[in-house]
């Protein structure tokens, strides 16, 4: 028997007993579709987090105040405390060092904003005009805290508040009151949307100077610190470390991270993470082989009659193998194709339900699904495929 | 031309050991009709399916046209069995999802024949056995002497030198049954050899030439 035949012959077969056939190709597409969808969920969240980091800025290094690991040197530790804040003066200490392009202190606080009787609580971000280049923020309208105007009383105003404290447009040169001081709108941020917590849309930012006296405080929140090249990111962190020890009378009590070494470890973690789900769901796939070689011996036991029918009529053992192990490859087939179609299916819904989870499906995922699939699919039917060509015709046409 | 020499064919029933053929030694030329008779048990159908390799012997001498058929390996037998041999069983063995005419075909498919090759001879055989009006029903929607007819056409698709028939007319009507034994004494008169076994001997007369067995060997071979 030809492969054509073969092929549309075991087609037939597995058309005629629809039942049977339905109920295997779902099991194996379920079985596809739950590594689609996992893994794009995986993925999804891989990449949201990527991005997310990414969007913070390039070469990025952050300095925050205090030791990460817990240490016994001073009494403070166990709760929290730091020995010595990050001051103005750090921050301009760090400013001199040659790995470092630029750097921009930050203080975060939340105010009340009040302007044309409108009034609302926003997040106020205290910063200087080398925030912009270093977070990669667009401006839509106006300038960004003008290079040494930090201490004029300047406001930039996210998106979204621009557009509901002045929906009429007219947003630069107008007054505005933040807590108890008032300030000059320069400038408004291009819509960004959210990023590592903070929509960036509804944010005012001010000069840190000004943030300090808002917030009445004479700490730093960070110093973001943008290195000269990503080969100087390890030198800058390094000298940054030396730099605070000195001016800290020696005492190492800030933790600077970069951002590469977080993207690194997310991007591991949930790498990890998006392979563990698949191999969840690939545990599906293999029950649904089973349920495969289970099938097509129940199969073989029903056919027994056909088969030594087939026998009888001049069929050679090795067309039978073929016959079966084509109905097994056309009903892995049909799973996969359709497992592939569902999973992509509910990683759309995935994307529509949450816009920011970027739910696309790896391609190595909607290839390894349905491969193994088919593998599953074809390594299930070789053991009833043999036992159907290992039948004795004579025994066979008596059904035995 | 079939020449078996001492075939022996023993079955093990647990501890028991049947012989079911015992040294039987027969030649059948070519285009003779035959009729193998016997009670339960006797073996004849047991030296059908030898004839027919469908089951091997234990020991002894197959020659089918001149060529020693017992050395010959699955896949030979399997092409031997599908060139020069056709089988008519009395439970007719048509696979149930497919339609007569799907049934008639299945051998030209084995042998590998080109679709339009297989339509024509399909065609040719729905007409020889007048079964053109059912070529689309399945077997279910046959009548018996319908079914039969099917096996036969499918049998002699393509053209053996030999037809086994077991209890061709078991399942039938008498007088269904004398319709299909007159179409396979048909293809007999077109120069196939016809060999049936049967426990009727009504049928059995109609034969050219008797063998009977009793226990596993040839009592009686009359022409």
């Amino acid at each position: 028997m030809n492969l054509r035949d073969t092929l549309i012959l075991s087609f037939s077969t597995v058309a005629s007993y629809r039942t049977r056939s339905l109920l295997i190709v779902l099991a194996m597409a379920l079985g596809v579709a739950a590594v689609v969808v996992l893994t794009a969920l995986g993925d999804g969240a891989r990449r949201y987090v990527v991005g997310q980091f990414s969007s913070l800025g390039t070469n990025l290094v952050i300095v925050l105040p205090g030791r990460a690991e817990t240490s016994g040197g001073f009494p403070g530790a166990a709760l929290g405390q730091t020995p010595r804040d990050l001051t103005l003066e750090d921050a301009r200490f760090i400013g001199h060092l040659p790995q470092v392009r630029r750097l921009a202190p930050l203080n975060v606080g939340v105010a009340e904003l009040t302007a044309g009787g409108l009034l609302r609580e926003v997040t106020v971000l205290g910063s200087t005009s080398e925030l912009l280049p270093i977070r990669h923020m667009k401006l839509s309208q106006g300038s960004f805290l003008a290079n040494g105007s930090e201490r004029s009383a300047q406001i930039v105003l996210g998106s979204q508040l621009a557009h509901e404290f002045f929906p009429d447009g007219k947003v630069i040169g107008q007054r505005i009151r933040l807590g108890d001081s008032r300030f000059l709108v320069s400038g408004v941020l291009a819509v960004q949307g959210e990023s590592m917590g903070f929509n960036s849309d509804e944010i005012a930012i001010i000069p840190i100077d000004y943030a300090q006296e808002l917030f009445n405080t004479s700490t730093l929140f960070r110093i973001l610190v943008e290195a000269r090249s990503r080969n100087d990111i390890e030198p800058a962190k390094a000298a940054i470390h030396h730099a605070l020890k000195l001016r800290h009378d020696g005492e190492d009590d800030v933790t600077v991270i970069t951002q590469d070494a977080v993207l690194v470890t997310f991007d591991r973690i949930l790498r990890a993470l998006t392979l563990g789900v698949a191999g969840i769901a690939a545990i599906s796939l293999a029950v649904a082989g089973i349920l495969v070689m289970n099938v097509m011996l129940v199969a073989v036991a029903q056919r027994t009659s056909e088969i030594g029918l087939l026998k009888a009529i001049g069929a050679p053992a090795a067309d039978i193998r073929r016959l079966f192990f084509a109905e097994a490859l056309w009903l892995s087939l049909a799973g996969g194709a359709i497992g592939y179609a569902l999973g992509h299916f509910g990683a759309w819904m995935i994307r529509l339900a949450y816009p920011v989870l970027p739910a696309w499906p790896p391609a190595w995922a909607s290839v390894a699904g349905v491969a193994t699939a088919l593998a599953t699919g074809i390594i299930a039917s070789l053991l009833p495929a043999a036992r159907a060509a290992r039948l004795d015709p004579v025994l066979a046409l008596s059904g035995k | 031309m079939i020449r078996l020499s001492a075939i022996t064919r023993v079955f093990h029933m647990g501890d028991q050991e049947v012989r079911a053929l015992n040294g039987i030694t027969v030649d059948i030329a070519s285009g003779e009709y035959v009729s193998i008779m016997g009670p339960s048990g006797s073996g004849k159908s047991t030296l059908l399916n030898v004839i027919g390799l469908l089951d091997r012997p234990d020991s002894g001498r197959y020659e089918l046209d001149g060529i020693d058929v017992t050395t010959l390996s699955e896949p030979e037998q399997a092409q031997v069995r599908r060139n020069k041999i056709g089988f008519v069983f009395q439970a007719f063995h048509l696979v149930p999802r497919l339609t007569a005419a799907e049934n008639i075909e299945l051998p030209l498919i084995l042998e590998g024949l080109a679709p339009a090759e297989r339509k024509s001879r399909v065609d040719a055989a729905l007409d020889a056995f007048d079964l053109r009006d059912r070529a689309r029903h399945r077997p279910a929607e046959l009548s018996g002497g319908q079914r039969q007819r099917v096996a036969i056409a499918r049998a002699t698709i393509l053209r053996p030198t030999a037809l086994l028939a077991d209890e061709p007319t078991g399942n039938l009507d008498h007088r269904t049954g004398a319709e299909v034994m007159a179409l396979l004494e048909g293809l007999h008169h077109a120069g196939t050899s016809l060999i049936v076994v049967t426990h009727d001997r009504e049928l059995g007369a109609r034969a050219h030439r008797h063998i009977a067995m009793r226990d596993g060997e040839i009592v009686a071979d009359e022409k």
